[in-house]
């Protein structure tokens, strides 16, 4: 096939016709990957509005045993994240493939960050026997059902704790293409939605932070 | 067809590359599409002898051939099996795969990795599934109801962890299709000149899309419910299990029209081509495809009409449930507007089709039974339901799904089938199905429940035809699966375009090339314009 464009190193699939074309079917698919995310977390935004509505009382005294400092600790670390990621796309689109790998590294270092907060939260929640369920051993918060809270608040967080650490193995991935040198102004895509699916990550941060956080 | 004829001797995809790796890890969606085809059509095959055992044994009242635990296990592998591993994947992922590309003029789908991927994704699914039947297997029923579910000793996880990865192999089918029919359409193909068979699988591919991702976290919660026992469904927990079925339905219900909306399409594509006309209404029945889709969101709690839900929602779910039949009845008028005054031709296709259209019918009717508040509570759970959505499910995706192989067999394996064997098995399959199931209906109404090993001995003349009838649907099948195989290696060479239609993909030899045509497609004409020398007979 001779009739294959060529931008910068990367090589256009044949079944497109252009490298415009081809960018914007992966943008459009990950904004569809990001509709089936949002609906993936619904559920268990759901189950927690299940149980606000009809223990309100136990919701309310379970949330105190969640230290907000440190929720708030985390919602810094990835707002900021987000905004060094940001810096790494516009980078991307002008071939400024060192200042991608300088920006996505600080995108790490923030996520690290957000893991060992998060780890530290858990072991915490492990030792008082603030445990999900059938698990749920502590003596100090006696409202009935608080374990279901319990639950709720591990299966989230977990699940989102999850797409922290699957986005720092894509960033990592990102990072090694740019020290190659292959993100151009004709061709950034990784870049650009590694990009939107860290916002996302952020995103639903920012709404389990109050939720679960900061409860009226 | 002067190139086609020199080509069928040359380069197609089936000859392109040689050996298994080249299958096993080619990225051509015709290859993909055949793989899936094999692999269903295997599932296919084990949930076909669980229905048949299951029939066996409600031959007579009585535990006659299982025990009653044994018997929860069958109906329970035939239901998961045949949803989870057939149906929803069989027409977009097998048919739809080799199809879809070629229908829109386009060398393959927009992420030839994904679309590897999703079959190994769902064969990985298959086998986490299908690993629980050499533990302890499993006796939920396909719903996986809680407490149940959490409490059985049998090995409930590995199916729900099994079903949970095959959705993303639905996800991703879907993801690649949307994205395909909006980036790869061919010169000329506006939205206005897409075959019907891809709105259909547009609608297909954005139920996918929507709810499948619920169907995860359901399943999910349900294996966490059980490993860590986080109590979100399980009331001894303070969990609530009537959340689990509004979680569930959410999806299922949709999921319903995952499987009959791809058949829809098919039977709009075989419509129009025998019967030498245009079709009638296409934009009625694309839009019609949205109106379904749209309105399968909210109508799931018809399914818990007995749940203990509030009056108030059963009367609204009963209510926005019965406009489901108004763009389904738009579709079925549509394809009876277009065979009215046509030149009927009854190859195996149209027989399918026909069959489709008389026995999705009654499936749909019987639905507003159900949808029905007052009758639904006397029918619920009995042998009613099980009539209506085997018509539904078998009856339209399995009828639609057979229209669809007979119509693309010549093209994708460059081969004919012989037409009287065909002819012959899609009448024994289409009267086997209503011998099999019309019986139920009436067991229903008389309170036969579903799911149970034994019945009354009143009930026994109705089984026993019921049964009957499930061995002459095996017969039919069993004269498809000889006949196919014998075209395979003894049929007459297909010509391009046998049926003499329109949609791209019979202008590529048959088999198609490598990258699906010789030059690259324009499209000028609608894909149903049989007028003139183009409505000659086939
Ligand atoms: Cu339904």
């Amino acid at each position: 096939m001779g009739s294959h464009e060529v931008a910068g190193e990367h090589q256009v699939a044949h079944h497109f016709k252009s490298a415009l074309d081809e960018f914007e079917a992966c943008k459009q698919a990950m904004w569809i990957f990001l509709v089936t995310e949002v609906l993936f977390f619904s559920g268990l935004f759901v189950a927690y509005t299940v149980l606000r509505v009809f223990e309100p009382e136990m919701v309310k005294a379970a949330h105190h045993f969640l230290d907000w400092r440190l929720g708030a600790l985390n919602t810094v670390f990835l707002i900021t994240s987000s905004l060094t990621m940001a810096f790494a796309v516009s980078a991307s689109q002008r071939g400024d493939n060192k200042r991608v790998v300088r920006q996505l590294i600080y995108t790490l270092i923030l996520a690290c960050g957000f893991c060992v907060v998060k780890i530290y939260e858990y072991s915490h929640k492990f030792h008082d026997k603030l445990l999900p369920g059938a698990h749920f051993g502590n003596t100090e918060l006696t409202a009935n059902k608080a374990g279901l809270f319990f639950s709720v608040y591990f299966v989230m967080t977990g699940i989102h704790a999850l797409h922290v650490v699957i986005g720092m193995g894509v960033i990592l991935w990102v990072i090694l293409r740019a020290r190659k040198n292959e993100f151009s102004p004709n061709y950034f895509t990784p870049v650009e939605i590694t990009g939107l699916y860290w916002h996302f990550v952020d995103l639903v941060w920012i709404y389990l932070f109050p939720l679960l956080y900061l409860v009226g | 067809m002067g190139h086609g004829v020199a080509l069928a001797h040359g380069d197609n995809y089936i000859n392109h590359s040689k050996g298994l790796k080249s299958w096993l890890n080619t990225l051509d969606h015709k290859r993909i599409g055949i793989m899936y085809l094999i692999a269903i059509l295997s599932f296919f095959l084990v949930g076909g002898i669980f229905a048949m055992l299951i029939r066996l044994n409600l031959f007579s009242p009585g535990s006659t051939l299982v025990s009653p635990s044994k018997y929860n296990q069958l109906f329970t592998y035939h239901g998961a099996i045949m949803v989870f591993m057939v149906i929803i994947p069989m027409i977009p992922a097998a048919i739809g795969n080799m199809v879809l590309p070629m229908m829109l003029g386009a060398k393959d789908v927009a992420f030839p990795r994904w679309n590897l991927a999703s079959f190994y994704v769902y064969l990985s699914g298959a086998a986490i599934a299908c690993a629980s039947l050499f533990l302890n297997g499993v006796d939920t029923g396909w719903t996986f109801y809680t407490p149940y579910s959490i409490r059985t000793s049998t090995s409930a996880v590995w199916v729900l962890l099994g079903a949970f990865v095959m959705g993303f192999s639905s996800i991703l089918t879907g993801l690649n299709f949307v994205v395909s029919i909006h980036k790869l359409r061919a010169p000329g193909m506006g939205w206005g000149k897409m075959p019907l068979f891809l709105w259909a699988l547009y609608g297909t591919s954005v139920i996918q899309i929507l709810a499948t991702p619920v169907l995860a976290i359901t399943l999910l919660l349900a294996a966490l419910e059980r490993i860590v026992g986080i109590g979100i469904f399980d009331p001894a927990l303070g969990g609530d299990p009537v959340l689990f079925q509004h979680f569930f339905w959410f999806y299922s219900h949709p999921a319903v029209y995952i499987m009959i909306l791809p058949a829809m399409g098919v039977i709009s594509e075989v419509v129009p081509v025998f019967s030498r006309k245009p079709i009638f209404g296409y934009t009625a029945i694309a839009m019609a495809t949205f109106g379904i889709a749209l309105v399968s969101f909210v109508v799931w709690g018809h399914h818990m009409f007995v749940s203990g839900q509030s009056e108030f929602a059963n009367f609204l779910f009963s209510l926005i449930t019965m406009f489901v039949a108004i763009p389904t009845g738009v579709k079925v008028f549509s394809w009876l507007g277009t065979m009215y005054k046509g030149s009927l031709h009854f190859h195996a296709p149209m027989l399918y089709a026909i069959g489709f259209i008389f026995v999705f019918t009654i499936g749909g009717m019987t639905g507003m039974f159900l949808a029905t508040l007052a009758t639904d509570v006397h029918l619920t759970d009995t042998y009613f339901v099980v009539a209506h959505f085997h018509y539904v499910m078998v009856g339209g995706s399995l009828l639609g799904f057979l229209a669809g192989l007979h119509y693309w067999f010549p093209k994708f394996s460059g081969k004919m089938y012989a037409e009287t064997p065909a002819m012959i098995a899609a009448i024994l399959i289409n009267v086997g199905f209503n011998v099999t199931f019309f019986p139920q209906f009436i067991l229903g109404v008389l309170g036969m429940p579903r799911r149970y090993a034994d019945y009354l001995p009143q009930f026994t003349t109705l089984n026993r035809v019921s049964t009957v009838g499930s061995w002459i649907i095996a017969a039919g099948f069993l004269l498809v699966l000889f006949y196919l195989i014998h075209a395979l290696l003894r049929g007459k060479k297909a010509s391009d375009n046998p049926w003499k239609a329109l949609t791209l993909e019979w202008q590529s030899p048959s088999p198609p090339p490598h990258e699906n045509f010789l030059v690259e497609p324009v499209v000028t004409d609608g894909p149903y314009d049989y007028r003139g020398a183009k409505a000659g007979p086939i």
